[in-house]
């Protein structure tokens, strides 16, 4: 393996990471959003605060770490996608910086009117960021950032293999957030959360799937390189989501929220990686290959120790703040 | 105001630049100051917080207890904008300066992957802490703050490494147009990196440490004079000091440095328009035309505070061409307003401390409550000053020596409507953080501990056998 595709990999390992982490954060903005009054929704609002408030600043430094990742380690390609899509960037970036401030002070808020006003804007920006990198996403795998300068400005970002990705983004992040929000429902014995959370979980699982397996059709004839990729290369990785997508419906329609967790995020960590996959060798596709838009060397070299230390420092704690947060302590308060 | 002056902060409204130049430096001047006080909090907040919670632990302490506790939600909101402000700025890198990036992104990266890992570690263990209130037994809850000051000072040891190496460039040639030789560890253990975090750090504790001690100042001040305030004020206000009295030091062996690596800055920051031997200390004045005006000289001064020497001169802006000027006015009104506040607040913390060694209480007095007030905006102002002085002191350069400005910014003029919408953004976050917070002081001094979020069940019919306001996630 050389340096660039073991750097490559690590990043994209970062993507997963965030599509899992961040994006069942975000998703749970869906949930929120469609709560009702504020007497009605209260008890969701609370157990989507309780749920992703001590880990949300965890699962967004991901995204540090991945915009970190890029810039130093494929720092040409770095620049390009960012002068080209600043668009789609900026609108994800308005959304990340609303969603993490109004949590805050939603939490803080001294009355039901203000909570309300933040709380809009908290599930609000929840959803428009999924949909943004879901469209950086579809620029880059669909060939519409160039090696060198600046792509078009709008249509790098607007075509329909962008705004599939946008909607799948915003569809497997609300799959995964019900999920968990329902298994952290049930844990705390709240029956009539837990019931109507299962019912939304269902539908928005359902139509996430159809969407996944329906983008594939627009995408054969927008995007013929990503598309020989996820009918080649990645096909299994494909197959295995839609396998695991169907797993984690039924488990939840069977009331198995535990197991369900975990087919979830197989699934959509299938999807994501089918399109890392599906997209190999290129870093940008039909543009510059992993191999060639990497930095210097040692800058690589070092990019690795980063990661090994990661593995060291950052992944035992995190995993000890998970157990903690899921334990019996942490739930029934 | 001079016109001079005024071209100075509108250099190239029209000219041969990059469209986005203008924009983009005013841009990443509002992100970077914005978020550099909140960075700050991040620094400095979780040792003070420490320090009031160990109290609060192993001396059974209960007011210290409680206010380590109620800064503990303060820190929640203000870290919590810190972190998405921050984020701003990782973005910016790529969407305002395309030119740096890519060149240069290799080059100056690898320290930013260290500060991705020091703010995971911070993330992870500030989730446990503001959570663990009850949670968790309270000598492990307490050594989480531990991993959070640690990471805190290692990360902003990376992000101003990063900026050290723009000042000094070390770690890299080009050839060709071409950078070749790249050397990622270089600037790690550079000293002039290592000094000049010392110096933001040191400014971090000034900065947290005056504002949280005038906070309770300004209580007392409204006749809240219980234990409560006093220890409100005294334990961050014991941090400030022991920052304030070593950070002229810091600055000066600092500045020592810049006669070396950045001439053109230092001609900058001493208003030297030719090089003189012995070199004076001009306090105050502008550049007017070519001619120094307004300002009191006093002989030799220079020469010793610059170079630590009666005779060597500072480098004087005759000798720099014209087109490597810094902006000499914004760059020496910045540079002397960092060091005359910082000078006010290492004498006021000296007679503060010296009184009360001589037994008598200065806060008693309400001029003294006001100077403490006061001192929280100052030590913000001369932060503030001081990145202008160093980042404006090394244009026309990003990269000194390499790499231009102009060079740097992309060709986008929309960037004008970003800096619109961003100010609008930043201008609502500030309200909304200074609503909240003060909202929760209010209900504080009304005796409402706990917070709950408003959204909390309104009756046991919700679910669960407790009280509504054992929902909080903070309560316990």
């Amino acid at each position: 393996m050389t340096l660039e595709l073991a750097v490559a990999v690590a990043l994209f390992a970062g993507v997963v990471a965030y599509a899992l982490f961040g994006g069942a954060d975000f998703g749970s903005g869906f949930y929120d959003l469609t709560a009702g009054s504020a007497h009605r929704g209260s008890e969701l609002r609370t157990l989507v605060d309780h749920s992703i408030g001590p880990v949300w600043e965890a699962n967004h430094v991901w995204l540090i770490y991945i915009l970190v990742m890029w810039w130093t380690g494929f720092p040409e390609s770095f620049a390009s996608a960012m002068s080209t899509l600043i668009l789609p960037m900026l609108l994800a970036l308005l959304g990340i910086v609303l969603r993490g401030s109004s949590f805050a002070f939603r939490k803080f808020a001294p009355t039901i009117g203000q909570a309300r006003l933040y709380g809009a804007i908290f599930a609000g920006s929840s959803l428009i960021t999924p949909f943004f990198l879901g469209t950086v996403a579809g620029a880059i795998a669909s060939g519409r950032v160039p090696a060198q300068g600046r792509g078009d400005l709008w249509s790098s970002w607007l075509n329909p293999t962008s705004l599939l990705g946008g909607v799948i983004a915003v569809g497997s992040s609300a799959f995964l957030a019900g999920v968990f929000l329902t298994a952290e429902a049930h844990h705390a014995d709240r029956g009539a959360l837990t019931a109507s959370l299962r019912r939304r979980t269902l539908a928005v699982g359902a139509v996430t799937g159809a969407v996944v397996f329906a983008a594939l059709i627009p995408i054969l004839h927008d995007a013929p390189t990503l598309a020989d990729g996820l009918t080649g290369r990645a096909a299994p990785l494909i197959i295995a989501s839609g396998l695991a997508g169907a797993t984690a419906l039924a488990l939840v329609a069977a009331r198995r929220y535990g197991p369900a967790r975990i087919s979830a995020v197989a699934a959509v960590a299938s999807v994501i990686s089918g399109w890392g996959v599906g997209q190999y060798p290129w870093l940008l596709v039909d543009e510059v290959r992993i191999a060639d838009g990497g930095g210097a060397d040692a800058t690589l070299a070092g990019l690795l120790v980063v990661v090994g230390l990661a593995g060291v420092l950052v992944l035992p704690p995190l995993v000890y703040l998970f157990r903690l947060t899921q334990s019996d302590e942490w739930v029934q308060h | 105001m001079s016109l001079s002056l005024l071209q100075e902060v509108l250099p190239h409204a029209v000219g041969l630049e990059p469209e986005g130049l203008l924009p983009a430096r005013q841009q990443m001047a509002l992100s970077l100051g914005w978020h550099i006080i909140l960075a700050s909090f991040g620094v400095a907040f979780p040792a003070i917080i420490w320090a009031a919670h160990w109290r609060g632990v192993y001396r059974g302490d209960d007011v210290a207890l409680n206010l380590a506790r109620r800064w503990a939600k303060v820190s929640a909101v203000l870290f919590a904008i810190g972190a998405v402000s921050g984020t701003v700025l990782s973005f910016e890198m790529g969407l305002l300066w395309p030119g740096l990036m890519g060149p240069y992104g290799d080059v100056l990266g690898l320290p930013f992957a260290f500060e991705g890992l020091s703010f995971f570690v911070e993330a992870i263990f500030l989730g446990m802490y503001l959570y663990g209130w009850g949670r968790v037994p309270p000598k492990r809850h307490l050594l989480m703050l531990v991993p959070m000051a640690i990471a805190g000072v290692v990360g902003s040891y990376c992000v101003i490494s990063v900026n050290a190496r723009m000042n000094m460039p070390v770690g890299f040639r080009v050839e060709d147009g071409q950078v070749v030789d790249v050397d990622p560890w270089a600037v790690l253990f550079n000293p002039g990196a290592i000094l000049q975090f010392a110096h933001m750090w040191v400014a971090a504790y000034m900065v947290v440490g005056f504002t949280v001690a005038g906070v309770y100042a300004a209580g007392m001040l409204r006749g809240r004079r219980d234990r409560h305030h006093r220890l409100g004020f005294t334990i961050p206000f014991v941090f400030a000091s022991a920052a304030a009295v070593v950070q002229p030091f810091l600055g000066h062996v600092l500045g020592l440095r810049i006669a070396e690596a950045q001439p053109a800055k230092l001609a900058a920051f001493e208003l030297a328009t030719e090089t003189e031997s012995p070199s004076p200390l001009r306090l105050g004045g502008l550049l007017i035309d070519g001619e120094v005006r307004y300002s009191l000289d006093i002989p030799g001064l220079g020469s010793i505070i610059a170079r630590n020497s009666f005779t060597k001169p500072v480098q004087g802006l005759e000798t720099i061409a014209p087109a490597d000027r810094p902006p000499v006015n914004i760059t020496h009104v910045a540079f002397q307003s960092m060091v005359g506040i910082g000078t006010l607040l290492f004498v006021a913390v000296l007679v503060y401390w010296f009184v009360r060694w001589r037994g008598r209480d200065l806060l008693d007095h309400r001029w003294t409550l006001r100077a403490a007030v006061a001192a929280g905006p100052l030590a913000v102002v001369a932060m503030e000053a001081g990145w202008i002085a160093t980042e404006v002191g090394r244009q026309p350069w990003v990269v000194y020596g390499y790499l231009r400005t102009p060079d740097a910014a992309g060709d986008n003029p929309q960037i004008w409507i970003l800096l619109v919408a961003t100010a609008v953004l930043y201008t609502g976050l500030t309200v909304g953080a200074v609503v909240v917070l003060r909202s929760m002081a209010r209900r504080w001094r009304a005796g409402e501990e706990d917070l709950p979020s408003p959204y909390g069940p309104e009756s046991a019919a919700a679910g669960g056998a407790s009280r509504p306001h054992d929902r909080g996630p903070e309560a316990s």
